[in-house]
């Protein structure tokens, strides 16, 4: 056979392709990231300097930033791909769409999770965030925003063959990321106080491999949907 | 029961059972809405610890629960749909959706207008209401994907998916709400919790489940009817129905 | 029958607002929904009948124009 391409190369070829094509349009990269900055300095500017009042609502401020500006990069996910085709090639060949849209997903979230990662700890400086918490902080986000990607993978995959998609999927997303706010904000809430908070990283950690194993099937079906 | 089953797979087989069954579902719900409704209002006994505004649990309840129910059988219908490629099980899913919707909405208002003697205000982050809220927002987030296709059948099957989806994460959604509540809040006692209900109390409210649930499955026939004619709508019996119907 | 009199019915021992405004929503949303699926059919079937009647018409205008070229 001649598309006899190992499941491992399929995978890093497409991971490879997804992180070139975005380093050559660094927009992509940046433009989420200087968004969730904006939104975070926009806080304490609407509710006032007083720190004790921001040590408060540190944590849920970072992830309301996190999760919307994962959103914001959501559609880049696989709106140009779309636009171009070559997600229509994706899905006509031999190889295991499964792979290909966990490598994509993969790839997403390096390019926008990670970087949010890096430069949370030093916005939660900018809001008195107590110091007990940044560990937690960190690990959240760690586990956390891979959610994020996955599940808005699912969403954008719905959206992508609609025209004006870009509200609709905030309406379909942002429902679904209830849970992982919940009990990443709450870890970090028990951080802060010096309470055990391996509980609620469990539970993190069991929504994300919950979100590996399944959410790939429910893009590759949505994505089958939308090329039609 | 396949054998049997099979010829509503056929749209217009499935089109003349619902129109069958339509005037008896809408008939009974009436007959039952009307006399649980009347018996909890003028009837039932009062609560000793609420007063009269207990009454509204005679609709809060019914409209609460049956949100939940209805969006289980979308999701079993979103379900069926995808797994055996039945474009009338979409339609099904489809003629659900804005029904929940409404329901969850009635049990939003209905509660908030309770919470407001009982709790002294509108609107409190107690975890059914919040968890009721988010289901309305995923009700509206299947209602507005269907609707942003322009293909009926992709239509159903992207809700499908987004169905299937939600159905996962309501039960997640449900738990975590529940523990965020729990977290932020123990102080608030929940006063719609009755571990026990005098049967004066209960008949009604029974009754009154029952017929809301005869009214959504009047609902669905009638808007499960109306997916059927527009996916079919280029099709000889479909054109026929609209000759008989202008007459 | 619970209440002595009518008025105490209506007033609901001090709750009426809102008790009557629960079962007012409901009722209105619940008929609301039941008039705009009614109609979803009849504007649905009005629409299919214009979609054939055009039909028709291209169909007649076609034919006629057949039989219209020859004479031409």
């Amino acid at each position: 056979m001649t598309h006899s391409i190992s499941y491992w190369k399929t995978f890093s070829n497409v991971l490879r392709r997804d992180l070139k094509v975005a380093v050559r349009n660094k927009g992509d990269i940046f433009n989420p990231l200087v968004f969730f900055v904006i939104v975070i300095t926009l806080f304490p500017l609407g509710i006032g300097s007083d720190s004790q009042v921001l040590t408060r609502i540190a944590p849920g401020i970072i992830w309301v930033a996190a999760l919307l500006s994962a959103l914001l990069s959501l559609e880049r996910l696989f709106k140009n791909d779309y636009n171009d085709g070559s997600l229509e090639q994706m899905l006509l060949s031999p190889q295991p769409l499964f792979i290909m849209v966990f490598a994509k997903v993969l790839a997403h979230w390096v390019l926008t999770g990670i970087p949010i990662i890096i430069i949370a700890p030093l916005l939660a400086v900018l809001l008195h965030l107590e110091e007990a918490a940044y560990g937690a902080l960190i690990i959240t986000l760690l586990l956390g925003t891979p959610i994020l990607s996955l599940i808005g993978a699912v969403g954008v995959a719905l959206t992508v063959g609609i025209k004006k998609g870009g509200v609709l999927l905030s309406l379909l997303v942002l429902p679904l990321y209830i849970p992982v706010l919940i009990f990443a904000t709450g870890a970090i809430e028990a951080a802060a106080l010096a309470m055990p908070y391996a509980g609620h990283l469990a539970i993190i950690a069991a929504l994300l491999t919950g979100a590996i194993t399944l959410t790939p099937f429910a893009i590759g079906a949505a994505l089958r949907v939308s090329t039609n | 029961m396949w054998k049997w089953l099979h010829p509503y797979a056929k749209p217009e087989r499935s089109y003349e059972l619902a129109s069958t069954l339509l005037p008896w579902f809408a008939v009974s719900s009436v007959i039952t809405l009307l006399i649980g409704t009347i018996w909890g209002l003028a009837f039932a006994p009062v609560d000793y610890q609420q007063g009269e505004s207990y009454r509204i649990i005679f609709i809060h309840v019914p409209a609460a629960t049956l949100a939940m129910s209805t969006y289980m059988a979308m999701a079993t219908a979103a379900f069926v749909g995808m797994v055996w490629q039945l474009k009338l099980s979409d339609a099904a899913a489809a003629a659900m959706a804005p029904v929940g919707a409404v329901l969850t909405a009635i049990a939003l208002i209905t509660g908030s207008a309770w919470g407001k003697p009982m709790w002294g205000t509108w609107w409190i982050w107690d975890a059914r209401l919040t968890t009721e809220l988010i289901l309305l927002f995923i009700y509206i987030g299947i209602i507005a994907l269907h609707n942003s296709f322009e293909d009926k059948v992709l239509a159903g099957r992207a809700a499908g998916i987004l169905t299937l989806v939600g159905v996962i994460n309501i039960p997640i959604i449900k738990y975590s709400v529940e523990w965020w509540n729990t977290l932020h809040q123990g102080a608030t006692i929940s006063k719609l919790d009755k571990p026990s209900m005098p049967t004066e109390m209960l008949i009604p409210l029974l009754i009154n489940i029952l017929g809301f649930a005869l009214m959504i499955g009047a609902l669905t026939l009638i808007r499960f009817r109306n997916e059927i004619i527009d996916r079919n709508s280029m099709r000889p019996w479909v054109r026929e129905l609209v000759a008989q119907e202008s007459k | 029958m619970h209440f002595e009199s009518l008025s105490d019915f209506f007033a609901m021992g001090g709750y009426g607002f809102y008790v009557w405004l629960s079962y007012g929503v409901t009722f209105a949303l619940l008929i609301t929904l039941t008039v705009v699926s009614v109609r979803g059919r009849r504007n649905l079937i009005n629409q299919i009948r214009s979609k054939q009647a055009r039909e028709q018409k291209l169909k007649e205008y076609r034919k006629g124009n057949k039989k219209d070229e020859p004479k031409a």
